[in-house]
């Protein structure tokens, strides 16, 4: 866990994960901000619209009319060089999907904070993964917040990531929807001119520049398209790197850092390990502990980015480990869940061979509790073998009446 | 452009859209390449997915002299707001923000985003090329295509003879908007259209121009026949060269009698399979648009 900061000049307030999001976003000092209202979002672009209202964020605040619009006018200002901010969830997110891939071919350093929110039909509002783990081939970065602090702070490094002149990709952050967003948490808040020490203004490489005209956004045929996409993927390849270098110098700065793309917990000696992202890490953890006093070798590997994807690193922190599980809130309909894939994938040329289990919980913001977390463990245990389904639903009513 | 022209319209002979690959006789080339001489290359001009971004933006051929991004199909008007935003937080000076949009690019699939952004009185000059159809796709039906034109998904079958909905009125839709400046105008009336850029130059605010911009390939006309077809249309009054500014409508050019409109029609073969119903249902609509936006004009 983040340690308290060391920094002078900051403040601890109660605040929300929106609200510590907002605070990120206010400290960058966006050039622009656009976004369109949806729950579990709103309070980011509520408060962040307060705050250019009277004037204490000099940001261009604009009202569009739409999710696909909110993007779409952050790439026009990223295309003049400036700093640009969004928010969305779930079917906001979905309908700005054109303009992700817009915005990562483009090479925009936008920064998106997504609420995740489950997918309509059924309309539900509350949390799952489902939005944004559909969108990882979208070009964005993704990082999975734990708690209200980390999504303050990562909002920050965000920018620092997505502006890195060897990555220039758009960030897209991602807040387990009420679970995260609307929980209140006390947050150090830094102050402006740490964060600007740390966040200078963005010099952009490419740009649309009155004194030097260019063409930008253009068509590119079969004999120029692949190696714009080759640069592309090399250029969120270095996030791996950028994303180390850039937490350390914040946790030089400011006292919080968090690590790399992977935080493994007690894995060191662990028979059995649940890989997890997101707010559910804090369950998952406390019952990792509870298991441990009781003498039973588990771990948990929370995963803090999934684009890039740290198959290295879950490689490294998994090895010899007996069993793993993935506990996700979302699913891949006749397949498995996103995560789930990618880290079998990961695994599949590793030495030994390891049961695999896919837990999938927590859908349209069902409960996930330390007894459901406990029963994964204990059926991870019980797997010596691989079973032939490795997707398990968690917590279904077995009934022909729901 | 001849300089004997360029010289009596007080015109550059710098050219910001050269090299291009557009059909001969583009109407819509035309009109992008007017309006940048007016105004200059201190421009950021943003085109959707269509025929202007498609014929001049093909890596490594670029040919806009000035500042220029395609943007999403949808989006020309939410990232022409993103980028006019982006100009006043950056504190940039003498510039203009111009989008070259097509029929379908702005009266469907980017009308939700240029109703934004008027609502918003966004600093920037909004230029549709209208050639009345998807052009670029093929000739595919659009909102702007007239009623009874062929297309290729409004064939002049059996059961329909070519298109069967009216055109949508856009320009009436960006007025009632209450837009700081609108206009009609077509590529063949060139004084007209480059009146109406400057104006546009000159306005705060939203500045909309909606300009008839032939082509012969989706037409049915030859290729020297592109002002001569817009003109046609003019004179017929299937055209309207009208002004919407400081929330007053006026009608440009009211002619005392219309030329009859079956002759300009059959000088376009998208209309070739019309009949004299179809022709009738045609005149009786231009007579209705004629009221309509007199009496809006406080005329007639």
């Amino acid at each position: 866990m983040p340690s308290n900061s060391l920094a002078s000049n900051t403040q601890s307030h109660f605040i929300s994960g929106n609200e510590a999001v907002a605070w990120g976003a206010r400290l960058a000092r966006p050039h622009v901000i656009a976004a369109y209202p949806i729950t579990p979002q709103t309070i980011v672009i509520e408060r962040l619209a307060e705050w250019v209202s009277d004037g204490q964020l000099a940001s261009e605040f604009l009202h569009v009319e739409s999710e696909h619009s909110a993007l779409s006018a952050c790439m026009g200002a990223s295309a003049l060089g400036a700093r640009s901010f969004t928010a969305s969830s779930s079917q906001g997110l979905l309908y700005m999907a054109e303009c992700l891939h817009y915005a990562s071919g483009g090479r925009f350093p936008i920064v998106m904070m997504n609420a995740n929110r489950a997918l309509a039909l059924p309309w539900n509002i509350y949390g799952d993964q489902q939005d944004s783990l559909a969108l990882l081939s979208s070009g964005w970065i993704q990082i999975y917040i734990e708690d209200a602090q980390e999504a303050l702070d990562m909002t920050i490094q965000a920018f620092a990531i997505a502006e890195h002149a060897d990555v220039l990709t758009p960030v897209m952050l991602n807040l387990d929807g009420f679970v995260l967003t609307h929980t209140y948490e006390p947050v150090q808040i830094p102050a402006q001119e740490d964060v600007d020490a740390f966040l200078p203004p963005f010099r952009a490489v490419s740009k649309m520049d009155l004194d030097a005209p260019t063409n930008m956004g253009f068509t590119a045929g079969p004999a120029h398209y692949t190696e714009f996409k080759v640069q592309q993927h090399r250029a969120m390849l270095e996030v791996t790197r950028v994303a180390v270098e850039v937490d350390t110098e914040f946790g030089r700065r400011f006292g919080r850092s968090y690590g790399g793309a992977v935080t493994p917990y007690r894995c060191e000696d662990a028979e059995v390990v649940l890989v997890t992202l997101g707010s559910v890490a804090g369950t998952v953890r406390d019952a990792v502990d509870g298991l441990r006093g009781r003498g039973v070798a588990v771990g948990m590997l929370k995963l803090r980015f999934m684009r890039p994807f740290p198959a290295h690193e879950i490689a490294l922190a998994l090895i010899g480990v007996r069993t793993v599980g993935v506990l996700e809130k979302d699913v891949s309909f006749g397949s498995a869940g996103a995560v789930f894939s990618e880290v079998a994938s990961t695994l599949a040329g590793a030495a030994n061979r390891t049961v695999l289990l896919n837990f999938v919980a927590g859908l349209g913001g069902r409960d996930i509790s330390r007894a459901d977390v406990e029963q994964m463990f204990a059926d991870l245990i019980a797997a010596t073998t691989q079973p032939r389904e490795r997707v398990r639903f968690v917590n279904v009513q077995e009934t022909n009446n729901v | 452009m001849s300089e004997a022209l360029s010289a009596k319209l007080s015109l550059p002979d710098d050219e910001l859209f050269l090299g291009h690959k557009a059909c001969a006789g583009c109407g819509g080339s035309l009109a992008v390449r007017l309006a940048l001489k007016v105004l200059g290359e201190r421009c950021f001009v943003v085109l959707p997915a269509g025929c202007m971004s498609a014929v001049g933006f093909v890596y490594p051929q670029l040919a806009f002299g000035c500042n220029a991004i395609i943007s999403t199909f949808a989006g020309t008007a939410s990232m022409m707001s993103g980028i006019a935003a982006a100009a006043r937080a950056l504190k940039l000076r003498d510039y203009y923000v111009v989008g070259f949009a097509g029929d379908g690019g702005t009266a469907d699939i980017g009308l939700q985003a240029l109703s934004g952004a008027i609502d918003r009185h966004e600093n920037f000059i909004y230029i549709c090329y209208d050639n009345e159809a998807y052009m670029n796709t093929g000739v595919q039906k659009s909102g702007l295509t007239p009623f009874g034109a062929r297309t290729t998904t409004s064939p002049a079958g059996k059961r329909a003879a070519g298109a069967r909905s009216r055109k949508k009125d856009l320009f009436e839709i960006v007025a009632a908007h209450g837009v700081d400046y609108a206009a009609t105008a077509t590529v063949a009336h060139t004084y007209d259209y480059l009146r109406k850029v400057e104006k546009a130059r000159a306005t705060v605010g939203t500045s909309f121009l909606h300009v008839l911009a032939p082509c012969p390939t989706g037409w049915g006309i030859e290729t020297d026949q592109t002002l001569e077809v817009a003109r046609g249309a003019v004179d017929c009054g299937l055209w309207i060269q009208a002004e919407y500014e400081g929330g007053h409508y006026r009608i440009n050019k009211s002619p005392r009698r219309f030329k009859p409109i079956a002759e300009h029609l059959a000088s376009q073969k998208r209309f070739a399979h019309l009949g004299k119903a179809d022709i009738a249902a045609i005149e009786k609509e231009r007579d209705g648009r004629w009221k309509r936006l007199q009496r809006l004009s406080g005329g007639g």
